[in-house]
């Protein structure tokens, strides 16, 4: 046996999003919330990977870049809302802040 | 190399199941840190060792070290603990699991019917390809990633104002108002 089939580093993958898409779902917790964010960031990097190591093409490392400043962008701006939620209601659940004041 | 990806992608799945079911912010986030990790094994083991660095400094060393920050920055104690333990209830969390395991299926079986059959050797790719696509016909994408992180600087310092003289203004203004009337 040598080399990994494609298929296989698709399939886990697409098992790292299914458990981020699971725990961002069933949690309420923003801190949990956005840390299942960043796994499903990661698992779709993952598949970037994947695919252009397949055909040994450097776009796909190229587009884990691009995903990479995406994941910090949406890091950052999700801690600073958090930060926000928790000095406004004291709690870091999410459905405290489930009306809009404007 | 595919002992490698197989035992860390198995490390990288239990790390990720470690982060949804722990109830405790710090430990979930040294979970994450381990997925990461695994992850960027994964893809030293794929032959993609730029990608495996970069996550490790960016990923597991920037963004995490944001989320730790932030966490001991709201000082959560154990009552957090608990509330996410009295959260954490199979009544709750057995939907969500199981309509998510079917779409895993679902993408498992489409993955698997597909016409693959293609085999990842591992040759490595280096850095310099990925420069010189980026720095070569990628230049365009590569501004508007640098305008999507002055975007998210600019949004992170005004959002996470906390003392917000903005705020308290815009909260005065109404009272100024109806004085001026």
């Amino acid at each position: 046996m040598s080399g990994v089939p494609m298929e296989h580093g698709l399939v886990l993958a697409s098992i790292l999003f299914a458990l981020g898409i699971a725990g961002l779902i069933c949690r309420r917790n923003m801190v949990f919330v956005l840390m299942s964010l960043e796994i499903m960031l990661n698992a779709a990097a993952l598949a970037f990977i994947v695919g252009g190591t397949a055909w040994g093409q450097p776009e796909g490392q190229a587009m884990f870049l691009l995903v990479i400043t995406l994941a910090a962008a949406e890091a950052s701006v999700g801690l600073a809302l958090l930060i926000q939620l928790h000095h406004r209601y004291k709690t870091l659940d999410v459905d405290a802040a489930n009306r809009m004041h404007g | 190399m595919e002992i490698a990806f197989y035992l860390s992608g198995l490390v990288a799945v239990l790390a990720t199941l470690g982060v949804i079911t722990n109830t405790n912010p710090v430990h979930a986030l040294l979970y994450l840190i381990v997925s990461l990790i695994a992850v960027a094994l994964v893809f030293c083991a794929l032959g993609a060792p730029f990608a495996g660095a970069l996550e490790v400094i960016v990923y597991a060393g920037a963004i995490m070290v944001l989320f730790v920050f932030v966490v001991m920055m709201l000082n959560l104690s154990d009552t957090v603990e608990a509330q996410e333990r009295a959260w954490l209830k199979p009544r709750i969390w057995l939907g969500p699991s199981v309509l998510s395991g079917v779409l895993l299926l679902t993408l498992i079986a489409i993955l698997w019917l597909g016409d693959g059959g293609r085999v990842i050797e591992g040759e490595t790719l280096t850095a310099k390809a990925v420069g010189s696509i980026l720095f070569g016909p990628w230049l365009l994408v590569v501004e508007l990633a640098a305008m999507l992180l002055l975007a998210a600087l600019v949004t992170a310092s005004h959002v996470g104002r906390l003392s917000s003289p903005a705020g308290s203004a815009g909260r005065r203004e109404p009272d100024a108002r109806k004085e001026a009337s």
